[in-house]
């Protein structure tokens, strides 16, 4: 028999079947392919099933550049994730931009959707992806999910 | 027949009237005719001297000449043995004649144009931009367009705003030694 709290019992669900959406964008969409394939093996992580349904998928790998084209179509994908959801900024143009300092680029994904971990690199070796995977968990660990879905039902707090 | 040779042919054919000027260098030939007789000339290069490939069309910006605007072709045989460059100025606004009835690829090539430069082409079956979204006001390869961006807003389909570029232009400097010529030297990102 193991005991534990409710909230540290979901939290290590949640964090061991992280199920991305795999918003491949750029050339940062290669190194997150090398990062799910046998070599790295982000199942190791649980998070080896990428959904290409946002309804099913839990954390967003913003990985490539976000063109103004594309950004509200980013976001439109976001919107459609259920909650509870977390997104990765992979690289260096999905952080800030990057190289493309231009009239044609949005300066970085947290402009326009929550960001809970950047993975600096140009693009990141797989390692680093798996690095900023953890620090997810480890992130989500911490959480308390049943005291801020209550007080999403009070109408209190969004995160 | 040569580059060479096929310019020479195109003077004697059209003559002093319609080509403008021709050059050479570095093995590189160009010839430079009028708008009005651009299409006329490149169906010559097309139908005549075996020019079946349209490598690539673009457009240069004089900003504060006139005409402002010059737009090129650049041509090449199939089994890239010659290759042709034409040029023709170009005013404000466009009304190139089209010759994606000649070449296929450039039905694209021209959009492209459209979009980034703001000419208009006479007769083509779908000018719309290309790269930037329907209904992006600027035209953003234009000289007088700046590197940052601007503003702008289309409800639901996409916006844009200005790039900061404290600290910039973000090039490496010539002639520095490298951590110094780098742009992040600057104190910016």
């Amino acid at each position: 028999m193991v005991f534990t709290r409710l909230d540290a019992a979901i939290n290590w669900m949640r964090k061991n079947s992280l199920w991305p959406m795999p918003m491949g964008l750029a050339c940062c969409a290669i190194e997150m392919m090398a990062t799910a394939c046998a070599r790295f093996d982000m199942a190791r992580f649980g998070a080896e099933v990428m959904r290409f349904s946002p309804r099913q998928a839990d954390v967003m790998i913003v990985a490539g550049t976000v063109t103004y084209k594309m950004a509200l179509a980013v976001k439109r994908i976001w919107e459609q994730m259920p909650e509870p959801k977390w997104c990765i900024a992979m690289g260096a143009c999905a952080s800030s931009g990057g190289m493309y300092r231009s009239y044609a680029v949005l300066q970085g994904i947290d402009l326009l959707l929550p960001v809970d971990v950047y993975v600096s690199g140009c693009p990141p070796r797989p390692e680093a992806l798996l690095d900023g995977l953890m620090k997810l968990q480890k992130k989500i660990e911490g959480e308390r999910p049943i005291e801020e879905q209550l007080a999403d039902f009070r109408g209190g707090s969004d995160r | 027949m040569s580059a060479e040779d096929d310019i020479g042919e195109l003077r004697r054919e059209f003559g002093r009237s319609k080509v403008v000027k021709t050059l050479s260098f570095r093995g590189e030939q160009t010839i430079e005719v009028t708008l009005e007789s651009l299409r006329e000339i490149l169906k010559y290069c097309l139908r005549k001297q075996g020019y079946a490939f349209l490598l690539d069309i673009s457009s240069v910006d004089n900003l504060g000449e006139a005409p402002r605007f010059e737009i090129v072709y650049e041509l090449a045989a199939v089994d890239d043995s010659k290759h042709l460059r034409v040029k023709a100025p170009v005013e404000e606004g466009g009304g190139i004649p089209t010759v994606s009835d000649l070449w296929a690829t450039a039905n694209w090539h021209e959009r492209e144009v459209f979009d980034m430069m703001g000419l208009t082409f006479k007769g083509h079956p779908d000018l719309r931009r290309i790269l930037m979204w329907e209904g992006y006001p600027y035209f953003p390869l234009r000289k007088d367009f700046p590197l940052a961006g601007k503003p702008s807003e289309m409800p639901d389909v996409a916006f844009s705003w200005v790039a900061p570029l404290e600290g910039g232009p973000f090039v490496t400097r010539p002639g520095t030694d490298r951590v110094s010529g780098e742009p992040r030297g600057k104190g910016e990102s």
